[in-house]
């Protein structure tokens, strides 16, 4: 199924959770905010979230220095 | 026969004089005590005759104004009707490192009414770097030696402080009377966990944070983007600090004046991310 990651179309396997997303972009689940179709989802939930087709997800990743 | 009036604006204030007053007459009725006068933005050692239209400052040295006075003064160079807006602002940082400490200043002198900063650490040499606070100022927690920077700035605001860290927990109370927080951490997980608890916490707040700031690459690097309607990103988004990428005062100061003139922005009713 096609989802749009940042402004990018994406292609992924149904089922698809958010924790396996952010492993397979290599992106640390303790440094991201991420929202999906407009909503934040907390980061307790990106095991149980499973993406569906045509959902859109930005993925915010924070770097450190302040 | 009436005599000619003219209008001139001493101290921010608008005064009408007979035409012909001379400087010194106006210090001896408004000002006697004043040892420095200010005619258009020039010292004026001599005395002369007052000109239509004439903005002069009477200054004793040393001496601050009284509050009223001072306000007006500070905020003489703001655009009109901006003043008001800043005063009524309510505003929280959530720490007070290189970006807190200095939007925390940046805000102060802008006249924000209320500006709340909490933080857990305390002042060490390796800070004055690029944080503004001084050497007589190590080992001091840096919310008190902020706030007390900040009092000598503008006194004017009221600064509240917390000391000790910033958890999941505690920002619902920490932050409950702000419209706007800043997200000012140094560690990215702590950025993150910031925005993942206030933003779901307060979907009526605004939160304004930084990623990407540090080393010395390019300024124009450093930009405002706009997450959603109530989440703005400062900074580059990339350049991380690190071995070999250290955080300096200059891009750390870019980072923290894009994040302060977002809250002035989302103060105003502007969009801080659209460009001219």
């Amino acid at each position: 199924m096609r989802i749009i990651v940042n402004g990018n179309e994406q292609q992924i396997t149904a089922h698809t959770s958010i924790s396996a997303l952010l492993e397979t972009a290599n992106i640390d689940p303790e440094q991201v905010v991420t929202e999906l179709n407009g909503l934040i989802i907390a980061p307790e939930h990106y095991e149980e979230t499973h993406l569906n087709n045509g959902d859109t997800i930005e993925l915010i990743q924070f770097v450190g220095g302040g | 026969m009436s005599k000619q009036l003219i209008q001139i604006c001493i101290n921010e204030r608008t005064l009408t004089v007979a035409s012909g007053t001379l400087l010194r007459e106006l210090q001896q009725l408004q000002c006697p005590d004043a040892d420095l006068l200010i005619v258009n933005g020039y010292p004026c050692p001599v005395d002369q005759i007052l000109a239509d239209q004439d903005r002069i400052v009477m200054i004793r040295r040393g001496v601050a104004p009284e509050p009223q006075e001072l306000e007006a003064l500070m905020m003489a160079r703001h655009t009109p009707g901006v003043h008001t807006k800043v005063k009524g602002a309510r505003v929280g940082i959530a720490g007070a490192g290189g970006l807190g400490s200095a939007i925390a200043i940046a805000l102060a002198r802008t006249g924000i009414g209320f500006i709340k900063i909490a933080d857990f650490d305390v002042v060490e040499p390796s800070n004055l770097n690029r944080q503004q606070y001084f050497i007589d100022q190590i080992g001091l927690p840096k919310v008190h030696a902020l706030r007390a920077n900040l009092q000598r700035i503008n006194p004017l605001v009221t600064v509240d402080v917390y000391h000790g860290k910033i958890t999941a927990q505690n920002m619902k109370d920490l932050f409950a009377d702000v419209d706007i927080l800043v997200e000012a951490f140094d560690a990215a997980d702590q950025k993150a966990m910031l925005a993942n608890t206030f933003l779901p916490t307060f979907p009526e707040k605004y939160l304004v944070a930084a990623s990407g700031m540090a080393g010395y690459e390019p300024g124009n690097s450093i930009r405002t983007q706009k997450i959603n309607e109530h989440f703005y990103l400062c900074g580059d988004n990339l350049t991380s600090a690190g071995p070999g990428c250290g955080l300096m005062a200059p891009r750390v100061g870019i980072a923290a004046h894009h994040q302060a003139n977002a809250v002035l922005r989302l103060i105003l009713g502007e969009d801080p991310a659209t460009e001219g």
